[in-house]
């Protein structure tokens, strides 16, 4: 219970001005720029694209200057602002398939028509400091390699052929994509729903429940077959011409993780598929959501729901962190009376108690020996 | 009925709108800047709706090629002009207003013949520019492409 107190307004606009002081930190060192954020923390900024929602770099970038690097806060402040704009509709589904691919490794072929190609990763970095980073020293330009490139063929279609792995995800004729901005949750909820919730769920949420399914809580043995990072183009419908356009393009990640499954009355033994597609370059979320997505699908394959990851309530209540971060921080906030309340309560309980106690000290002791 | 302010637009396929369209929305502001300069004559345009900044709601495939599912939602920006009595759409993601509003003008431009050659210039810049920085990206990603090789195991 809330109750309205006035006196605080001084106080409030002495701590906001303080934060801004606080945040800009040390005068004399130069302000960072949002060109530098979007260029030098682009990681950061995919991170809070991705859960905020909300694709705009700039944005985003500002965002984090804002909240001190605070990303839960940057989140929080993208999912406010997009509420200030109209929605002008939804977007020709992308074709990760035709990605301008700048990564794309699988762990289930060696050789596959497209190659490994590693692009800008951490993988197989020492993970040691690098004290010449200290300095702001030149960095060499990337080598080239000439030559015709392959078609990067994506590793669900090479599986097809032998019919020993699902297809992507149908649902029935007709299903209109839910959309979790326009309706309420509802429980149980179709595989696109999910798929939308997990896109914008906590990424430290999904991993710690991804690695859970790993661990035996959850009856995976997952493969990746292949990761892919790059360019889409996002194209939109346009009424009045009748003909969809480009807006330009958009960097995502995807991962398409492969689940051995035995088989049930429904269907033979195959490779059922688990699918993650983030904005910007987050592999960790892609593969997280991609393990929890196989995670979810139990009533698709008749298993038990005997782990936390595969109990779609449990985990799509608690994905978005900006729903977490309200409920858990309002408790900061006055709950005078309420606690008045409970302390009148308590100080009730605890008269009782005593009184009851002095009153038959025999019965105490036998409870307690119990 | 057809309004007698608006001229048909020149027959122009729409295919090549299409392209056209969507090159101008991966121009930069600076390239649509610099041609709108450069024109012998800018005739005015006469703003019919926006610039106005609003969000798209992308979606994927599950699986990458099933059904579609909401993915997330981007910032875009479209605006719309009347010019020398066509209407030129412009939209591009983000929230530069000025930058969609010089697409609108281009894309207006593109379907009057007198202009048409100019604005085909711009858009062959355009395609240059992006064609030339994917095969960039194409051969910096294609450096790290895993060579694999077998060690072979001496049998003697």
């Amino acid at each position: 219970m809330y109750v309205a107190v006035k006196g605080g307004e001084t106080a409030i606009a002495n701590a906001h001005r303080l934060l801004a002081d606080r945040r800009r930190g040390d005068r004399s060192l130069p302000s960072i720029t949002i060109e530098q954020i979007v260029a030098q923390l682009g990681l950061a900024v995919d991170r809070v694209m991705a859960e905020a929602s909300l694709y705009d770099r700039a944005i985003a970038a500002l965002a984090i200057r804002q909240s001190r690097g605070d990303m839960i806060e940057a989140i929080f402040i993208l999912r406010a602002y997009r509420t200030t704009l109209p929605r002008f509709g939804y977007s020709v589904p992308v074709e990760t398939a035709a990605m301008q691919v700048e990564r794309r490794v699988s762990a289930t072929y060696k050789d596959l028509p497209g190659g490994q190609l590693l692009g800008p990763t951490f993988d197989y970095t020492h993970r040691l400091l690098d004290p010449a980073l200290l300095q702001d020293g030149p960095v060499e330009q990337p080598l080239q390699r000439d030559g015709e490139q392959e078609p990067v063929m994506r590793v669900a279609d090479i599986l097809a052929g032998e019919d020993l792995v699902e297809g992507d995800g149908d649902l029935p004729a007709g299903h209109v994509p839910g959309d979790l901005t326009r309706e309420p949750l509802e429980f149980p909820m179709p595989r696109d729903l999910r798929l939308q919730a997990l896109a914008r769920g906590d990424e430290g949420f999904l991993l710690s429940l991804g690695y859970s399914t790993q661990r035996g809580y959850g009856n995976n043995h997952p493969f990746v077959g292949e990761v892919r990072m790059g360019e889409v183009e996002v194209e939109l419908e346009l009424p009045e011409l009748g003909f969809a356009v480009s807006l330009g393009r958009i960097q995502v990640t995807e991962c398409q993780m492969i689940t051995q499954f035995k088989g049930s009355a429904k269907s033979p033994p195959q490779f059922t598929r688990g699918y993650g597609l983030v904005f910007g370059q987050n592999e960790r979320k892609a593969m997280s959501m991609s393990l929890v997505d196989r995670a979810l699908r139990t009533a698709e394959f008749e298993e038990d729901v005997v782990s936390p990851a595969q109990d779609e309530e449990f985990v799509i209540s608690h994905a978005d962190n900006v729903q977490a971060t309200g409920f858990v921080e309002h408790l900061k906030l006055p709950h005078y009376v309420d606690f008045q309340a409970e302390l009148d309560l308590m100080r009730r309980m605890r008269r009782e108690h005593e009184a009851k106690s002095t009153e038959e000290p025999g019965e105490d002791v036998l409870e307690a020996a119990q | 009925m057809v309004s007698s302010v608006t001229r048909p637009a020149s027959g122009i396929a729409p295919e090549r709108r299409k392209a056209a369209m969507g090159l101008l929305a991966k121009a930069t502001r600076h390239e649509l800047d610099e041609a709108w300069k450069a024109l012998p004559q800018r005739p005015d345009a006469e703003p019919v709706r926006g610039p106005e900044t609003g969000l798209v709601m992308v979606r994927g495939r599950i699986g990458g090629g099933g059904q579609p599912f909401n993915l997330g939602e981007v910032t875009a920006t479209r605006a719309s002009v009347r010019l020398d009595g066509v209407v030129g759409h412009g939209q591009a993601l983000g929230t530069d207003g000025e930058k969609a509003r010089l697409a609108a003008v281009f894309d207006a431009l593109l379907q009057l013949p007198e202009h048409a050659p100019a604005v085909e210039r711009l858009l062959a810049d355009i395609a240059a520019r992006i064609a030339a920085e994917d095969a960039r990206k194409a051969r910096e990603t294609a450096a790290t492409r895993v060579d694999f090789f077998t060690m072979v195991r001496g049998d003697d």
